[in-house]
């Protein structure tokens, strides 16, 4: 995919308008009093042939937006195309149609087999509840699929206890694959797993995808691995798209101001240059999803908010040929405004709320734990 | 997890699905457990005892012998060598001069089917009510609500009045023992469900949120093979401990009926009915209350200890294969 450039293929999926509302209930008639917006508002397309990275900090609502993509949620609003079929508010007969089409790798692989099957009997379930193929063609298909992921054709008989995480992954992948679908959605299929093993498994899930043409949606936290394998990257934030860019452009040039306090949180591997990194602490909480503030979801910790933001909320807008910024900063002008190359960009207004530091200054081993990190003793260090 | 080691790779290659049989795997764990070996081997020998006892033992169970009425256990005379006992009744008799070996297995017949069959239906039903208010939410409220109706109401009375209603009903129908068996089947089976539905609702909450279960959604399986592959299977073992229980509570319930005289008709004997019968003499004939008292406990126990087994060789994560 060329950076910038207008995407040369036709999309796979089409997310419009994407609502996943959780309701709460409370009182003593259970009434309800009130939504989880886990996802509000959700606009993308996914490219025939490409990966497209949805990052973002922990409850943002990853997750649930690609599960809801696959309708495995009944989902509040919008409109979901795959391959050319609404599916937002098909009934379950025809999505069990379209299932063979869409798949899904599960974050954490121990939880999502079966502890009572057999490995064998795992990857044959698609093709059980979809093919009418005889037991012998279905046994060698299971092989073929093991093959393909890397398993041994002797653990068939095993039950998945009896796996290391990568290869229980691995099973996963195999079962997602067994019905040759266009669009699977990997849902952190790596955060489980140990980082020796998680590069295994993203050149894997790398390998299939030019061997068989897969079209990913890859959710994660790790950004570095998301640099790694997306065409395009997505950031979200409370439920929201904020920003929607080509991986080049996007880890270059960060537009939204959330991304680029993101985008500065990633490690540096070496130490010259990490000692000119600046940091962008955001500091606070992430407000609930139950009660977003009014006006922009990020207006709460945005080292450069304005009036505005605090009162409208921004539409996403492309700012430049496949980029999408959902920001105040951009209105108005097609070319952004203020733009300083990787870091944090010169500021103008008033930043109460934000702190640089040094990204030497904090070890945390995780980027998951540095998005959420920015609390008080940081700033006074 | 390449190895090229080719000799094995090409058998495993031939035979990959079953390399070893299933069940043979679970026979190999439960042997491994020696308390339900035991269990079996009990359960084998006093099923055996019921079934063809009597016909070996050849004594009618309901024959009345007036003159050697109240003869003690052979035994007896180890310690009371003036004790009336006779080789010819080597358990004694009773206060009609019934034999009471005779008693013994007759009465076991009864109970051992009364107390599966009834167990089967409870553990069949908690199971259909539990597992359909835990996966459609919207028959939870419902069915839960209709269990702790089941629940709340006095048990006693309600078999009393099921007896008086249907009996007279049942017995024209399929004749005076086979009527009555099937009411107090069904009898101890409609009102001992609801543990056991309370029990497989509450872990089949907690595993459709599981991710495996959410995995086959997305795969598009149906929810009855939803239930049935991924669901059943693991909530086996709260099912198995409650039909352990349930079991023991059925030869109980049924003796509890006969002994309020509305159990099985009174010159027919069962486990239950016969230690009822006997507590009043309990004190001069120990005998009589003992032997089936004893035969309820193990029977119980062993099944227990079956069950406790058979979770254990169902479960891949324990069995180690």
């Amino acid at each position: 995919m060329a950076d910038g450039g207008a995407p040369p293929k036709a999309p796979l999926v089409e997310v419009r308008g994407l609502k996943m509302h959780f309701p709460i209930r409370s009182g003593l008639l259970r009434r309800q009093t009130g939504a989880v917006k886990a996802v509000d508002g959700v606009d993308f397309d996914v490219i025939e042939g490409e990966t497209l990275g949805l990052v973002g900090e922990s409850g943002c609502g990853k997750s649930t937006c690609g599960r809801a993509v696959l309708r495995l949620y009944d989902i509040t609003d919008g409109s979901i195309r795959v391959d050319g079929q609404e599916i937002g508010r098909a009934g379950q007969g025809r999505l069990r149609r379209m299932r063979p089409t869409m798949q899904m790798v599960f974050q954490d692989p121990q939880a999502s087999l079966n502890p009572r099957m057999t490995v064998a009997d795992i990857i044959r379930e698609p093709l059980d509840e979809h093919t009418k193929m005889s037991r012998r063609e279905k046994r060698e298909k299971v092989l073929e699929l093991m093959d393909a992921v890397g398993l041994n054709r002797r653990f068939a008989g095993r039950y998945p206890h009896a796996f290391s995480g990568g290869q229980r992954q691995r099973i996963g992948i195999a079962r997602a694959l067994a019905l040759n679908p266009k669009f699977i959605v990997c849902d952190e299929p790596i955060a489980a797993l140990d980082v020796s093993i998680q590069a295994q498994v993203v050149n894997l899930l790398e390998d299939l995808q030019e061997k068989f043409g897969l079209t990913y949606l890859f959710i994660s936290h790790d950004l570095s691995m998301v640099r790694h394998i997306a065409t395009r990257v997505a950031v979200m934030y409370l439920g929201r798209i904020v920003e929607l860019a080509p991986r080049e452009a996007l880890y270059a040039e960060p537009l939204h101001p959330y991304t680029q306090a993101l985008l500065s949180a990633v490690p540096e591997p070496d130490p010259l240059a990490e000692a000119g990194v600046k940091r962008i602490i955001l500091k606070g909480d992430v407000p609930s999803p139950a009660n977003p503030p009014k006006g922009c979801n990020f207006c709460t910790r945005c080292p450069r908010v304005m009036e505005i933001c605090r009162e409208v909320d921004p539409a996403s807008q492309e700012v430049a040929p496949g980029r999408f910024v959902a920001c105040h900063l951009y209105d108005g002008s097609p070319v952004p405004k203020v733009v300083a190359g990787p870091g944090p960009a010169p500021r103008s207004e008033p930043q109460p709320e934000t702190t640089t530091t040094t990204a030497g200054e904090t070890a945390a081993p995780n980027n998951e734990q540095r998005l959420i990190e920015p609390q008080q003793g940081e700033r006074d260090r | 997890m390449t190895d090229a080691n080719l000799p094995l790779e090409q058998i495993a290659a031939e035979q990959p699905f079953k390399h070893r049989s299933h069940w043979w795997d679970v026979w190999a764990q439960f042997r491994t457990h020696k308390g339900a070996l035991l269990g079996l081997f009990f359960l084998v020998f006093i099923t055996l005892f019921v079934l063809i006892g009597p016909s070996l033992w050849g004594v009618d169970a309901t024959a009345l012998d007036i003159r050697n009425k109240d003869v003690r256990p052979i035994y007896t005379i180890l310690w009371d060598s003036s004790a009336k006992v006779s080789w010819a009744r080597p358990l004694g008799t009773d206060q009609l001069g019934r034999d009471n070996m005779a008693a013994l297995m007759q009465g076991g017949r009864i109970s051992m089917a009364v107390g599966w069959t009834a167990m089967l239906l409870s553990v069949i039903l908690g199971t259909l009510v539990g597992v359909l208010a835990g996966y459609f939410r919207r028959l939870d409220g419902v069915l839960m609500r209709f269990t702790d109706l089941v629940l709340a109401l006095p048990l006693l009375p309600l078999l009393l009045v099921m007896m008086l209603l249907f009996r007279d009903t049942l017995r024209a129908a399929f004749g005076p023992e086979q009527g009555i068996f099937i009411l107090i089947v069904v009898a101890i089976g409609v009102t001992s469900w609801m543990q056991t539905a309370r029990i497989v609702r509450g872990d089949v909450l907690a595993l459709k949120e599981r991710e495996f279960v959410l995995a086959a959604r997305s795969i598009g399986t149906p929810s009855r093979r939803m239930i049935t592959r991924h669901v059943l299977p693991n909530v086996l073992s709260p099912i198995m401990v409650s039909a352990t229980l349930g079991l023991a509570n059925a030869i109980i319930t049924e003796s509890a009926l006969s002994f309020l005289g509305l159990g099985f008709p009174s010159d027919f004997p069962t486990w239950g009915k016969i230690l009822f019968d006997s507590v009043d003499r309990m004190a001069a004939f120990p005998e009589r209350v003992l032997w089936p008292g004893l035969a309820i406990s193990l029977t119980v126990l062993s099944v227990n200890y079956i069950g406790d087994g058979l979770r254990d060789a169902l479960d891949p994560r324990i069995r180690g294969t």
